[in-house]
């Protein structure tokens, strides 16, 4: 089947229109370099059932780049399969049942594990209420069937930029977990995303959670995107959160987006217009301005980059306006 | 590379199944060429069309996008599965013939699977619940509104047997 033509739907079909836009694909490491023939089933590779966490980080320290951590598998094996990722070896977590964990934390945030599947996340009432703006996104990404198997922490190690949950990461202020043989270190959300498929994790190292933090008193977010079918990529998508104070102020703003650049975009300025205001249509607007500016959308044949542009002002206006319903409600996240 | 082999052992439509196989075979090919449940399809081996769905411990998943080798130990539920061991259709099997849900069929043993766990779930779905659980299955002979009309129906008649 031509890729071309579903190239906007899920997974590896999009893959290849990057790849054929972009020369190199640095998360599918690994020969050959040119564009492979479109072949439609994994090659070779050794494969390995992770036994104890310890065993599984020892491992990748010895195999380095050769190996691939497989978790839901549902951006690898597509790229696999079309052997845009050709790893000697896989290193499989799916028996390392302690990794699918939802957990609070002692200051009142959320942890997710490396193998914590969208499917339970987004049913999780706990999330839901305490991380809205999460269980909204995930409504969005792809379809049932993949969030059955898809993982958060594998989405963000993939790191496509058109995806929804990095952007919602950098909203959040998320905290990423990496672990290694050699020890461990906490990377925050706006410095884990390096490039097109590309993060701060060395190649030793897995994302074994995240973090989300508390939110305060009157915080409302939201999430929206513009896809052209239903679980497709969004061809502009925001996330957007803000707080206000006592006196309807806004205290903190953060607004993200997805598919506006080779990493999610996160414009500071865009919030900063927000911040210390009163936030009305005035001042929703001039954000909006700041933030079309400031992004980077790739465009694409659907969606010229132009019109990317005049999605994200449109995105940003509703997203705003609904987010501020929502800090101003008197049911605010816990 | 060496094609190290390894044995899989497996529960498919409710019987154990053990095959050898490389570790880069994919579930959807071992289920068809292995273990010859051909009525598990194949169309496009990127996760898109939904054609080579199957329940994985009850959930719908795309089987190109497993590998087989990690089926070990899990219960698989594939077409062959729907029907009763005497070949009897499952309702839903069954209001999909009543309302013409298929042309040429390739897509429909993915969208069985799909709408099967999704009537479970959603015991009285609306229209629109039941498009946005379709989002995930293509069909190219454009039979979305009788595929509509057939899980409409077998809601219904569920609803009216229980």
């Amino acid at each position: 089947m031509p890729v071309a033509s579903h190239e906007r739907r899920l997974g590896a079909g999009r893959l290849v229109r990057r790849v054929h836009r972009r020369s190199s694909l640095t998360a599918c490491q690994g020969p050959p370099r040119e564009l492979p023939p479109r072949r439609m089933k994994p090659a070779a590779f050794a494969y390995h059932a992770a036994e104890t966490l310890e065993q599984a980080l020892a491992l990748k320290a010895q195999l380095g780049d050769e190996a691939r951590w497989l978790a839901g598998g549902q951006s690898l094996l597509p790229a696999m399969n079309l052997r845009l990722a050709r790893p000697a070896a896989l290193i499989d977590l799916n028996p390392l049942a302690a990794l699918d964990v939802i957990a609070p934390t002692a200051d009142g945030g959320w942890r997710i594990g490396a193998l914590t599947r969208y499917r339970g996340i987004e049913r999780d009432a706990r999330i839901a209420r305490a991380q809205p703006l999460l269980s909204e996104a995930l409504s969005q990404v792809a379809h049932p069937q993949i969030r059955n198997r898809g993982t958060l922490c594998g989405n963000l190690a993939h790191a496509d930029p058109a995806s929804e949950l990095p952007a919602v990461m950098l909203a959040l202020d998320a905290r990423l977990h990496a672990r290694s043989a050699a020890g461990a270190r906490w990377i925050a959300a706006a410095d884990f995303f390096r490039d097109i498929f590309t993060t701060a994790l060395a190649q030793d190292e897995l994302l074994i959670e995240v973090e989300l933090p508390k939110l305060p008193a009157r915080t409302g977010s939201c999430f929206l995107e513009v896809a052209r079918r239903r679980g497709d990529f969004a061809m502009m998508g925001i996330a957007a959160v803000l707080t206000l104070d006592q006196d309807g102020i806004c205290g903190h703003a953060s607004l993200a987006y997805c598919n506006a650049g080779a990493t999610p975009q996160r414009p500071r300025a865009a919030a900063q217009a927000l911040i210390g205001r009163r936030v009305g249509a005035p001042e929703i607007d001039e954000a909006a301005a700041l933030a079309q500016q400031a992004i980077d959308p790739p465009g694409s044949v659907q969606a010229d980059a132009g019109f990317q542009r005049h999605l994200a002002g449109v995105l940003t206006r509703r997203a705003l306006r609904r987010a501020l319903e929502r800090a101003a409600a008197p049911e605010t996240p816990a | 590379m060496s094609a190290t082999r390894h044995r899989v052992s497996l529960t498919v439509n409710g019987a154990p199944r053990t095959t050898e196989i490389e570790a880069r075979a994919l579930l959807s090919d071992v289920l068809r060429h292995e273990l010859g449940l051909s009525g598990t399809h194949v169309g496009c081996e990127q996760g898109v069309c939904g054609a080579c769905t199957v329940l994985f411990d009850g959930l719908p998943v795309r089987a190109c996008l497993m590998l087989a080798v990690q089926a070990t130990g899990h219960a698989i539920t594939t077409v062959e599965g729907l029907a009763g061991a005497d070949g009897t259709l499952d309702g839903l099997q069954t209001a999909f013939r009543d309302t013409h849900a298929l042309q040429c069929g390739y897509c429909t043993p993915g969208i069985l699977i799909t709408m099967r766990a999704f009537l479970d779930e959603h015991p009285a779905p609306s229209e629109a619940e039941i498009r946005e659980a379709l989002s995930g299955n293509l069909c190219r002979c454009t039979g979305y509104q009788h595929i509509v009309d057939a899980v409409l129906l077998a809601a219904a008649r569920r609803r009216a047997a229980a």
